[in-house]
């Protein structure tokens, strides 16, 4: 499966400030038990946006703003804890492309390049500034790997390994190009007998 | 060169190595996996029109989705028809593709953070991976092991290996002399508390000092399970002769035992390696541990006063837990008592606990529950007594599997409940919504069910 490809992205920005945002918080456990991807999208952060009579509540999440962005800037060390992919299906289902902070633990990235969510770990200073002005005007390039805030915000550089910046702008995933390495993999297992 | 021991696994499993524009291509010895990350990765197999390349390299349980009660009929109460869907999915999925299961048949079915190294499945020198972010735990053995997505979990499926960048490292030495009451767990939230929640992101960490080689193996895995927590995907212990009396016998240990663990003797990181970051912890400095926050990095000393809160979100996370800055953590009241999780439910953890519990009643009102990590485990407890220690003191002693450490089968606090946890993350809601969740050792756990408070088990008397 490939996902579609991502070089420009401009929109305005979702903010959630609070800091260590944990994949509990942005997939909760009961909505593990699918069997298929579809339609996490309605129970991303779903104990912000429902009540328990499952009524939504009236966080930025339900607003027609947060429902058109495509630009998440989050708090400090965002999508850590549980493994769970679901996470990264929930936003981008929801409609999130990228998802910016100042850390970013492992597997969440890991998980998002994965499925055409960009991940992007930007410097203190433009972070703070995201954090101060949600639904900023904020346009990402992946092909010069910059973050261009509106006004006097300025353009900031981000990092991205070469490999995973290939795939996302070309919309591939790495199964193929797995499967085009069998014949190092057979040899590799051939030799350790 | 001298190398780490982290290096040296890596290395040993580099089927292509990394370049300036590709990542490393790792094989992967050991695919552990269960019900919750894996059916969308066997369909994508199935799309693709593709076969699982080393079933023999695959073991599979179910665990997260299970009920831990049996209906008086023996039949699985299960929270959902959606959870029970997944399970028989699962089964479906390695029946098809021929992956050896420990499903409802089985004595070594239970958490697969368990099930791995009971079946002495989990070796040193190995890579390890499951769709489960506290596969860390098998680093105990000295393996590179780490939780990995179910995209990831259909490349290893389909290949048997993995595209990784390889991650910094670094040395934790603890060493001196533990204080008297001071577990592996206090050990593990002690460091977290120290290095910070994202303190270990991007680096794999390797645990050094005599603490760890004076450790069991049980007391070792709880330390590697929490890795995750301070960000890091996987922590290691160097394989010793520890390592290899829990292996040896076991149903996957090496024919030629000697020669393995002569080759495992090896992997020890090397005098003079150099690790990308060390950090040095006196043990002594080390007290019992808990949780007073909304995520592991908030931990203290049981006998401490909960800190004043250094940033806005450390006040709401005291506001979440209804906890004050300036009071005592012990004292606390708390309403529920969970004795179990891949972090603590091995038979140590367990003995651990009986021992406090043992000819004394859980508090009043406070609902306690001791679910054993696999039913080996709970039939090795029940050949010691120690379900009768537990329900004589009005716990409840439940199957095996993963449980209220994440509630995805059902079991879950009410909102507000205060429950002190032997698991691994006191996220907001993990045990349900609104639940308050404090993390502390089973000998902690166990005071607590006690006394109805939380309670440092040192003031406990016990027969040993």
């Amino acid at each position: 499966m490939s996902f579609r490809s991502l070089k420009q992205v401009t929109s305005k920005t979702l903010v959630l400030s609070s800091t260590n945002i944990d994949t509990d918080q942005i997939m909760p456990a009961k909505f593990l038990s699918m069997t298929t991807k579809a339609g996490l999208g309605e129970h991303v952060f779903s104990n912000l946006r429902y009540n328990t009579d499952g009524s939504e509540t009236d966080h930025v999440l339900n607003s027609p703003e947060g429902k058109a962005s495509e630009i998440l800037v989050a708090g400090h060390n965002f999508g850590c804890g549980s493994s769970r992919e679901h996470a990264p299906w929930g936003l981008t289902d929801y409609g999130i492309r990228v998802v910016i902070s100042s850390e970013i633990a492992d597997i969440f990235r890991n998980n998002s390049l994965k499925n055409g969510l960009l991940p992007i770990i930007i410097e203190k200073r433009a972070h703070n500034w995201l954090l101060e002005n949600p639904g900023a005007d904020v346009s990402v390039d992946l092909e010069t790997c910059e973050v261009h805030l509106p006004r006097n915000g300025g353009t900031y550089k981000f990092e991205i390994d070469a490999f995973s910046r290939h795939c996302l702008m070309e919309g591939v995933d790495e199964m193929g190009y797995l499967q085009g390495q069998s014949d190092a993999i057979a040899e590799f297992e051939a030799n350790r007998g | 060169m001298p190398s780490t021991l982290f290096d040296k696994v890596w290395n040993r499993h580099v089927v292509v190595a990394e370049t300036e524009t590709n990542p490393a291509t790792l094989y992967i010895d050991l695919h552990l996996i269960h019900e919750v990350t894996t059916p969308q990765a066997f369909t994508e197999l199935k799309t693709r029109g593709l076969k699982v390349r080393r079933p023999d390299r695959t073991l599979a349980t179910i665990d997260h989705s299970t009920p831990t009660l049996i209906n008086a009929d023996g039949t699985r109460p299960y929270h959902t028809k959606q959870a029970e869907t997944q399970v028989e999915t699962l089964l479906a999925n390695t029946k098809e593709h021929g992956i050896e299961t420990h499903g409802w048949d089985s004595d070594n079915r239970g958490i697969v953070h368990v099930m791995g190294p009971e079946l002495g499945a989990t070796q040193p020198g190995m890579t390890i991976v499951c769709g489960d972010s506290h596969t860390a735990t098998h680093g105990a053995f000295g393996a590179i092991a780490f939780g990995i997505g179910t995209t990831q979990v259909g490349h290893v499926l389909a290949n048997q290996c993995l595209l990784m960048p390889k991650p910094k490292t670094m040395a934790i030495h603890v060493n001196g002399e533990l204080p008297t009451g001071v577990t592996p767990k206090d050990v593990i939230l002690h460091i977290i508390a120290e290095i910070g929640m994202g303190g270990g992101t991007g680096y794999a960490l390797e645990y050094r000092g005599n603490v760890f080689e004076e450790m069991s193996m049980q007391g070792r895995m709880t330390v590697c399970n929490m890795s995750i927590e301070a960000g890091a995907r996987c922590g290691m212990i160097a394989p010793d002769q520890t390592t290899f009396d829990y292996i040896q016998g076991r149903k996957f240990a090496p024919k030629d035992f000697a020669a393995s663990c002569a080759d495992w003797l090896t992997l020890a990181t090397d005098d003079g390696a150099v690790f990308d970051k060390e950090v040095h912890i006196k043990a002594e400095n080390i007290s019992p541990m808990v949780t007073y926050g909304t995520n592991p990095g908030m931990g203290i000393s049981i006998d401490s006063l909960i800190p004043a809160a250094a940033s806005e979100a450390d006040q709401d996370a005291l506001d979440y837990m209804q906890l004050k800055s300036g009071n005592k953590i012990a004292g606390t009241k708390v309403d529920k008592v969970f004795i179990g999780s891949c972090t603590n439910s091995r038979l140590e953890d367990l003995r651990a606990a009986a021992n406090i519990m043992k000819g004394r009643t859980v508090a009043q009102g406070v609902t306690t529950i001791v679910v054993p990590g696999s039913v080996v485990t709970k039939l090795q407890a029940e050949d010691e007594g120690l379900d009768t220690i537990f329900l004589d003191a009005g716990a409840e002693w439940r199957e095996a599997g993963c449980s209220m450490c994440l509630g995805m089968n059902g079991d879950i606090g009410a909102p507000g409940d205060l429950i002190v946890s032997t698991s691994n993350r006191n996220f907001m809601g993990r045990q349900g919504p609104g639940v308050r969740t404090v993390l502390a050792s089973p000998e902690t756990a166990a005071a607590t069910a006690i006394a109805g408070v939380i309670t440092d088990p040192r003031q406990v008397e016990t027969a040993a």
